[in-house]
């Protein structure tokens, strides 16, 4: 049953071979049992988890069940949730229980799914290893010493380990598709303004989009058909027609274009990762897709672009945590100002800081046009490469990651090569085009490689639809860590 | 370009971070390393080039004028640190 894709989950309800309360259980017995090793969950509450489960188990057999209804899943810790300790993976939001659910959890609570839990984060989703959470770090379950990736570190390893079914997670520069890679999970970050951001704890808002983290497509898919939605309290939200994002899954690849950017294939990428992206290239090919070779020339300047636009937006948005209207206050102060700046110097981390000075810095009198400005003019040549890349294919493939999962602390005493780790993923947030990874192979060491796939925007369903032809074709997300079998 | 100690110091009272002297020798050479990568973007020509300040060029929906929200006073200021008959206490600030 850990295994089971959401599909067969909802077949196994229907046909009341298990119980909601019973595979909400099992789940938590997992949470029990295996989150000391790994971290990946920093708060549960069964009882109100298992009542969640009845309440499902009684619309089954009503009835009025839907796709998702009676599977758990677990949320990155950057949603509010109603009654949750919704912390951000801070100090700042430890004791912060959100007065309000945020709009996917209102929809997939709708939807019927159990939360299981909360799932840990880099601190304010700022980060690629999950090392910077104020609840330490989590450990990726293909090899505890090594990081599962961040910034949805915690929602990637506790489904990798089989803790969820499925869990949620948020991308601003690589954050759902980086962790999914180096976990071996499929995650699809979707265009900019299809899934509502109300409720979604801000880090950089031009870029932040959340999306589901699941073991294939097709269960991405499923989440998505209810995650995304207009949703008029949130200003970015894009009104358009519903969409099924099952519906195109089972159509064969043929004539798919798949533009592979020169720039991504160049430099950079570990052979480990070259080879496993090569064979799913070929495989791509075998299933009916052509490929041809494009051009993203100001790819190289999306990390720095990245590091003025993301921090700017965070210093501001950031500015809220003020020890007056919800968070951390600290102890002792002299005067307001004092209050102000002592409470922010204790309830952030260092990572956090460092992303607010920089972009405090870039937004000042007189660096303004040098680097806030000129970030937002790459950002439009940067969006402009991918427009001219969808004139010759459907799809942009290359890797999501340059390398597998890296040791813990192996970067972390250094900002940039960090920063670098997001090479392959944060051009598609700055351009607002979905993206997505699917575990395509294995290092020698064992630990999972992802290839990543771009579309145009609003082609999540094409992304969806290719990533489940591939994985109809090979058998790389139905594997899992052996330590976390039993 | 290359910050110094006191560009560090001026940006952190801008932030309304305090700042320990370890802290923010520690940051200064972190932001310089940063910045050397941020550089990059000052070779590359973007004359004449709109800037892009957001993912989907779109215009901001406009709504009707009228209250939507419901009144949920208790509820937001539940979670505030010192709150009291509706209002949040902060140290005095007028004497």
């Amino acid at each position: 049953m850990i295994n089971a894709s959401l599909t067969q989950l909802a077949s196994a309800l229907a046909a009341k071979q298990i119980s909601s309360v019973e595979l909400t259980q099992l789940f938590l017995d997992r949470i029990t049992q295996h989150n000391p090793s790994l971290n990946a969950i920093v708060s549960t509450q069964p009882e109100r988890t298992l009542a969640e489960a009845r309440a499902a188990d009684a619309r089954i057999a009503a009835g009025e069940a839907g796709p998702l209804t009676g599977i758990p899943l677990a949320h990155k810790d950057i949603f509010c949730a109603e009654g949750w300790a919704s912390t951000c993976g801070s100090k700042m939001l430890a004791d912060f229980v959100a007065p309000y659910d945020a709009h996917i959890v209102t929809r997939l609570k709708q939807a019927g799914m159990v939360t299981l839990g909360r799932c840990n984060m880099d601190e304010f989703a700022m980060g690629s290893s999950n090392e910077t959470s104020h609840f330490g770090a989590v450990r990726n379950p293909w090899n505890t010493q090594c990081v599962p990736g961040g910034s949805s570190g915690g929602s990637a390893a506790a489904v990798a380990a089989r803790l969820t079914p499925a869990a949620t997670g948020t991308d601003t520069g690589g954050s759902i598709r980086q962790p999914a890679a180096l976990c071996g999970l499929t995650g699809i970050k979707p265009t900019y303004g299809v899934v509502s951001r109300y409720g979604m704890i801000a880090y950089a808002s031009s870029l932040d989009q959340g999306g589901p983290m699941a073991k294939s497509a097709e269960d991405c898919a499923m989440m998505l058909n209810a995650m995304a939605g207009f949703d008029e309290r949130d200003s970015t939200s894009l009104q358009r027609p519903a969409e099924d994002y099952c519906a195109q899954l089972q159509q064969p690849l043929k004539g798919l274009r798949v533009g592979l950017p020169k720039e991504f294939f160049a430099e950079g990428m570990d052979a480990d990762v070259r080879a496993c992206v090569d064979t799913a290239l070929a495989q791509l090919r075998e299933l009916g897709a052509t490929t041809v070779e494009v051009s993203l020339p100001n790819s190289g300047l999306s990390v720095p672009a990245y590091y003025v636009i993301a921090p700017a937006e965070a210093s501001s948005n950031l500015s809220r945590f003020d020890g007056v209207r919800y968070g951390y206050r600290a102890p002792e102060y002299s005067d307001l100002n004092d209050l102000y700046c002592k409470s922010r110097a204790q309830g952030f981390g260092a990572e956090v800081k460092r992303r607010i000075l920089m972009g405090t810095y870039v937004l000042s009198h007189g660096y303004y046009d040098a680097y806030y400005l000129k970030a937002q003019k790459i950002r439009r040549l940067i969006a402009r490469d991918f427009a001219n890349a969808f004139e010759q294919c459907d799809v942009i493939a290359g890797p999501t990651s340059p390398s597998v999962a890296f040791a813990l602390g192996e970067k972390s005493a250094d900002p940039v090569q960090m920063y670098l780790s997001d090479i392959y993923t944060i051009s598609t947030n700055l351009a607002g085009l979905p993206g997505m990874s699917v575990p395509c192979g294995f290092s020698p060491s064992g630990l999972p490689v992802g290839l990543q796939l771009i579309g145009p925007w609003f082609a999540e369903a094409r992304l969806l639809q290719c990533g489940h032809q591939y994985q109809l074709a090979t058998d790389w997300h139905t594997r899992q860590p052996e330590a976390f079998a039993g | 370009m290359s910050l110094s100690l006191d560009d560090v110091a001026k940006i952190a009272r801008l932030a309304r971070l305090e700042l320990t002297d370890a802290e923010a020798a520690q940051t200064l050479g972190q932001l310089n390393n940063i910045f050397g990568l941020i550089e990059q973007m000052q070779a590359v020509n973007t004359d004449g080039v709109e800037p892009m300040s957001h993912a989907v060029d779109v215009a901001q929906r406009l709504r009707e004028d009228r209250v939507t929200e419901t009144n949920q006073r208790e509820a937001f200021q539940s979670v505030a640190p010192e709150a009291e008959g509706g209002l949040y206490l902060v140290p005095r600030v007028i004497e």
